[in-house]
């Protein structure tokens, strides 16, 4: 923050009656819209969520669910360089460290940004720049936030090489991005998104694409380095499995919006949405019966253009009729509280929720 | 990167000696083929059959083709004789032969020529990667505005019309109507600057607008595959500023097409800007060429396209070494 009170800038003045949140991260109300010549597609619409210092949270859904959209909100990469008429609309707000972003003029925001937050890709190879080496791309992204001669940043590149385990890395500092594996070019991306030392760290599906013998690896790589820098993790997956030893708090996306929100073991071990259960069938797990199939959830993602009425999961829904007055098709159900801190958006009553889990889906899984 | 260097070099040498052959068979062997006689070419018809052998000994038609060729390559680098008994004539290193309609020695012509079309080229090019690319990047950064459509209209403009027509307005305008610039009839190496600069200044411009609309096209569809990419969001992710962003990351990769098409095109032109240099009147290799072409003066074509050859194969190695230069993939290959 001391650069900016340096340079002056105006962040977000907190509005009238939205104060400044004690959360480490805030996000309010976040909707993130891009108008398209087939209409508005409303990729994040109303998402609210909170995460601490030193705590992960996993953001989990499918393709299109906003996720991605969503961690590219909070560093504010919908609008930096983008011009014309085809603009994301980006509204509600974003707080960290007690600073309002959307507001925050943007030149304040882009100095945060690699700075206290930074991001990890998902496929490596072709977020790195092919043209620069990697200590290249290193040493810039550490340079363009600190004041230092290119010697002290080229150390601090083979420092950071060390630390995500690259061998010989005051050698492999000059390689290109080519000349590196997947898994090296990952924890070189994981290096170069550390070397500022964030607070927030976006991981938008590391392992992805990656083999699984790596994907482990890189796991175990981000969860001890955010021990020791004590980052806020914001973990984004389609994989429950990835996140579910690693996130202290899970958020379930569906077509643009919170479907289920709490703590990680409540929403892995007692989920009350029909679509986390749907993800959790569809995962493998090893204590399954080598007979048993998985469970995929029926039909496809929802148009983002022309989301379904009432609550957008209802067509895929295989409980869509167990609410009476055909509800779950005329209105969109709300989240509400389920237990501490656990949260579920399903017009079904938490009795019949409990009871569809553990006697219909727990057993089958 | 220096074995890569050496690959490339041999590859430019034996393309050029390939381009030599080819040439060379083409323009001796078809007026052969063709039933006419290349003695009786150079002599006129209205000699006797005595001085037609004469010179056919002299130029040494009769022997084989091979032999031909390896004398007239040796003659590039070392001079050449033609001798018919006692009849010797020396043509000095670089020896192309002489010209069947003017006499003069081929290599004299292109060193009157080469200069203009050199000048020709590198002010026009200078011009239009300039302007073109400036004017692409401001496109693909403000696409969809008003500057981006009116500058691709203009640059549709630029394609559709062709040089000899807006050549002749540039030249009723700014010659003949304000004045402004004088065309020199010649050039030559003794000409003043401002000589060249004035008889050139508006070639430059209608040639440059011509490629300068081509390249922004190029380099705006490029731009917008470029700064669609990952690691253009990675850059921003980093927090360095759209100037950075766009110069460092984006134009960098964008070049590497635009260098492709620009080699090609340099050298095409250093052939030779055909148009150009007949609506200007220009004395440079392109006009030299057409008027060889229908004068059938074989030496003069075969030096002209060797010239071209030359030229696009040495356009084609420099663009070579600076992807190299800007790709570090390519250093492998």
């Amino acid at each position: 923050m001391t650069e900016l009170s340096k340079s002056g800038a105006a962040v977000g003045e907190p509005v009238a009656d939205s104060a400044a949140p004690s959360a480490f991260l805030e996000v309010r109300d976040l909707k993130v819209h891009f108008p398209t010549d087939d209409g508005l597609v409303k990729s994040v619409d109303g998402l609210n969520f909170s995460l601490e210092k030193g705590k992960t949270l996993g953001i989990v859904g499918e393709s299109g669910s906003g996720k991605s959209v969503t961690s590219l909100g909070i560093l504010g990469l919908h609008t930096a360089g983008q011009y014309g008429s085809r603009r994301a609309q980006i509204s509600g707000e974003i707080w960290l460290n007690g600073q309002e972003l959307l507001s925050a003029d943007p030149v304040a925001v882009r100095k945060l940004r690699g700075r206290e937050m930074a991001m990890i890709f998902q496929d490596p190879l072709s977020a790195l720049h092919p043209y620069y080496s990697i200590g290249k791309q290193i040493t810039e992204a550490y340079r363009v936030h600190n004041d230092v001669d290119k010697k002290t940043a080229r150390k601090r590149a083979v420092e950071m090489l060390d630390r995500v385990g690259i061998p010989q890395p005051d050698k492999r500092v000059d390689s290109y991005p080519h000349e590196f594996s997947g898994g090296m070019r990952q924890r070189a991306m994981i290096a170069m998104a550390l070397v500022n030392n964030p607070e927030l760290l976006i991981a938008d599906e590391p392992t992805t694409a990656l083999d699984v013998t790596v994907q482990a690896q890189i796991l175990d790589l981000i969860r001890d380095l955010q021990k020791e820098f004590g980052s806020a993790v914001i973990m984004i997956t389609h994989d429950l499995g990835v996140v579910a030893e690693m996130a202290d708090e899970l958020l379930v996306m569906y077509g643009g919006r919170c479907v289920e929100r709490g703590p990680a073991e409540k929403v892995f071990y007692e989920p009350q949405h029909p679509y986390t259960w749907g993800l959790l069938g569809s995962m493998p797990r090893i204590d399954r019966e080598e007979t048993d199939r998985l469970i995929p959830v029926k039909g496809s993602p929802p148009s983002l253009i022309n989301l379904p009425s009432g609550c957008a999961f209802n067509p895929r829904c295989p409980y869509a009729d167990v609410p009476k007055d055909q509800i779950t098709r005329r209105e969109r159900p709300e989240l509400s509280l389920v237990a501490d801190g656990h949260y579920s958006a399903c017009h079904m009553s938490q009795g019949e929720r409990t009871r569809i889990w553990t006697e219909e889906i727990a057993p089958k899984l | 990167m220096l074995a890569y260097l050496i690959r490339r070099l041999i590859a430019v040498i034996i393309m050029v000696l390939v381009v030599l052959l080819a040439t060379f068979t083409v323009f001796f062997m078809l007026p052969k083929w063709a039933g006419q006689d290349i003695a009786v070419l150079f002599a006129g018809k209205a000699t006797g059959a005595e001085q037609i052998e004469g010179i056919r000994t002299k130029l040494g038609l009769s022997d084989p083709l091979l032999v031909q060729f390896w004398d007239f390559i040796k003659g590039i680098p070392m001079g050449r004789d033609y001798a018919n008994g006692s009849d010797v004539t020396h043509c000095p290193a670089p020896c192309f032969g002489y010209s069947f309609r003017t006499e003069a020695p081929v290599w004299e012509t292109l060193k009157e020529a080469l200069p203009v079309t050199g000048a020709l080229a590198a002010g026009a090019c200078v011009l239009w990667l300039a302007g073109g690319v400036a004017t692409g990047v401001v496109s693909a950064l403000r696409r969809g505005t008003i500057w981006d459509r009116a500058a691709m209209t203009t640059a549709l403009g630029g394609v559709s019309l062709p040089v000899f027509f807006t050549g002749m307005i540039a030249m009723g305008v700014f010659v003949h109507n304000l004045g402004w610039v004088k065309i020199a009839d010649s050039l030559s190496t003794d000409d003043s600057i401002d000589v060249w600069f004035q008889t050139l200044i508006l070639p430059w411009i209608v040639l440059a607008f011509l490629n300068a609309a081509m390249y922004a096209r190029l380099t705006r569809a490029t731009m917008l595959e470029v700064l669609g990419e990952d690691y253009i969001r990675t850059a921003r992710a980093k927090g360095l500023t759209e100037g950075v962003v766009i110069r460092k990351h984006a134009l960098r990769s964008a070049m590497t097409p635009i260098l492709t098409v620009f080699g090609l095109d340099l050298g095409v032109l250093m052939g030779g800007a055909v148009l150009t240099e007949s609506t200007f009147n220009l004395p440079g290799l392109g006009l030299e060429a057409v008027r060889a072409i229908s004068s059938k003066d074989l030496p003069v074509i075969l030096g002209v396209t060797l010239c071209a050859a030359l030229a696009i194969a040495v356009a084609n190695l420099v663009v070579d070494l600076m992807y190299a230069v800007i790709d570090p993939r390519v250093r492998l290959g």
